[in-house]
């Protein structure tokens, strides 16, 4: 009994834990965008608001909070504050099954007990993530159906037809690296990219699926919404998007919850591809301090790959312009996904007649 | 057709290559750009804190000046509002009385003195008209303001003050 409420506080710690350190990111990839931008484009970026800006987000928050809050009268009312809601909810929601580090030793009264710095750990993790994933359209169909704005709902059709194009080269990427790794777990995929080199061999996947990668890089971009495939909100061109119908804080959860994305699947790159929370010559450190240090220092080492892929992810923005919808379909639909095709045969052949496996 | 010079050149429409078709090697050309544009310096001046230099012909706020001991310079001869195109300036005179030769410096002064900043454009004809060097351009930018009344600037608003003259006397006794 007393371990099964032990292991609730222990889960709820680090729910609220990662709630958290998702939103801190989130609100502060707003800032660091403007300030990558800025630097891209020779400019200083925000820097009144607290020392280099850094209160920045704070008051960007304050500002939607404060803002007056428009809901169109022939809007379906509660569809459309249900999809704000929805869209953050859905993006929080993957964060469920990352691995942030490895287990590590607490000693309670009871005696010593071992944490695990995932909240759960499902079998079918990846397919848990596509799940969620395509639920994450729904938010954004609702809320240009549920504006009753003819514009709102074709950017809306146009995002949903761009996030299920690019779901399926995602998820043809992604059956090649299942088939190295024979598993849908996330844990184990992370546990197997153990250290950095094994046998005459790099362990990150990134060295057994580069062109698997690519794909899977290419179609988060597209997932994200975020430039060079952006068409969802292209601001300035294609009216608003989805959510021109949306002020004030409605709006704002908008926004953020594409900056949440953003962390995530930042995460689920590094996790499947860049090896997790591994790091070269983490035995060595795994044996020279204590287990819950060593599980800091790991979820360190994600962080800093997670911030790596938030940073090339803004890098792009700031650099491409955006595609037309029919470059960005004929991308998804006749060069990515024969690519991961190809990918995967490739890499059934090399199983079979390289590796024998059988 | 004959193009008028040499220098036309044709749109190249033949088909991408594999290695355009990528895109790969493009994107990576522009990441290179922009990369290169975080080690490039800041072209941002911080404005209130920083201010850009200007040039020493800018042609900002009108000054009315005085002479080293505090006079008036102007005598309301009425010549800067004749060469303004924009007319924007507006004066009466008035004639000096026994006793106030330290506030204005001839006989004939100027007792009303306005320009009206919205119909002003910074020409600069004030100045060059003035036979007597009364009024000239600072390097002062036009603040802005919510009612029209502001810009409309009196003489007081124009002259030196105390403080600017003494620190023109003592710049005249330093060389």
């Amino acid at each position: 009994m007393s371990i099964d409420t032990f292991l609730i506080l222990e889960k709820l710690v680090l729910v609220v834990i990662i709630i958290a350190a998702s939103m801190g990111i989130a609100a502060y990839s707003t800032w660091a965008e403007r300030k990558v931008a800025a630097v891209m484009q020779d400019r200083i970026g925000p820097l009144r608001a607290g020392p280099f800006g850094l209160l920045q987000p704070l008051a960007d928050g304050g500002k939607l909070f404060f803002k007056e809050e428009i809901i169109p009268d022939n809007s379906t009312k509660w569809l459309f504050m249900l999809a704000p809601a929805m869209f953050i909810f859905t993006a929080l929601m993957t964060s469920a099954i990352i691995p942030w580090g490895p287990d590590f030793v607490f000693n309670t009264a009871d005696g010593a007990r071992t944490i695990s710095l995932q909240v759960a750990d499902i079998n079918i993790g990846i397919l848990y993530v596509f799940g969620v994933v395509s639920i994450g359209v729904y938010g954004i169909m609702l809320g240009g159906w549920a504006s009753n704005n003819k514009f709102s709902l074709l950017s809306a059709i146009r995002a949903a037809s761009q996030a299920i194009s690019y779901e399926l080269a995602l998820g043809l990427s992604l059956i090649a690296l299942l088939m190295l790794t024979g598993t849908l777990s996330l844990r184990t995929i992370v546990e197997q990219q153990h250290g950095f080199w094994n046998e005459g061999y790099f362990t990150w996947n990134v060295f057994k699926q580069p062109l698997g990668f690519i794909i899977f890089l290419v179609c988060s971009f597209a997932e994200l919404n975020r430039a060079p495939f952006d068409m969802p909100e292209s601001e300035s061109e294609l009216n608003m998007g989805y959510h021109q119908e949306y002020s004030s804080m409605k709006l704002g959860m908008f926004l953020f919850a594409e900056y949440i994305n953003m962390f995530i699947s930042s995460a689920v790159l590094a996790t499947l591809f860049f090896g997790g929370y591994n790091f070269p010559g983490m035995d060595a450190v795994q044996a020279a301090v204590p287990s819950g240090i060593f599980a800091l220092i790991c979820v360190g080492v994600l962080m800093i790959k997670v911030i790596g892929f938030i940073l090339f992810f803004m890098f792009v923005r700031w650099t491409l312009p955006r595609f037309r919808f029919d470059q960005l379909l004929n991308l998804g639909w006749t060069k990515l996904i024969p690519l991961a095709l190809f990918n995967m045969m490739v890499t059934g052949a090399v199983i079979l007649f390289v590796l024998n496996k059988k | 057709m004959e193009s008028l010079t040499n220098r036309a050149l044709a749109v190249d429409r033949s088909p991408m290559t594999f290695a355009e078709k990528i895109y790969i090697p493009a994107l990576l050309k522009g990441l290179s750009i922009t990369l290169g544009h975080v080690f490039k310096k800041k072209a941002t001046i911080n404005y209130p804190e920083e201010t850009r230099p200007f040039s020493p012909v800018f042609r900002g706020l009108h000054v009315l000046n005085r002479d080293e001991e505090g006079r008036e310079k102007c005598t309301a001869c009425g010549l800067c509002a004749l060469a303004c195109p924009a007319e924007a300036i507006t004066m009466e005179a008035a004639e000096r009385l026994p006793g106030e030769e330290h506030l204005y410096r001839e006989e004939k002064y100027a007792a009303k003195y306005e320009i009206n900043m919205l119909r002003c454009i910074f020409c600069g004809f004030c100045e060059e008209a003035c036979p007597k060097d009364a009024i000239y351009m600072s390097e002062t930018v036009m603040p802005s303001n919510y009612t029209r009344d502001y810009f409309v600037y009196k003489k007081q608003d124009m002259l030196l003050t105390d403080e600017q003259v003494k620190q023109k006397r003592l710049k005249l006794q330093k060389g």
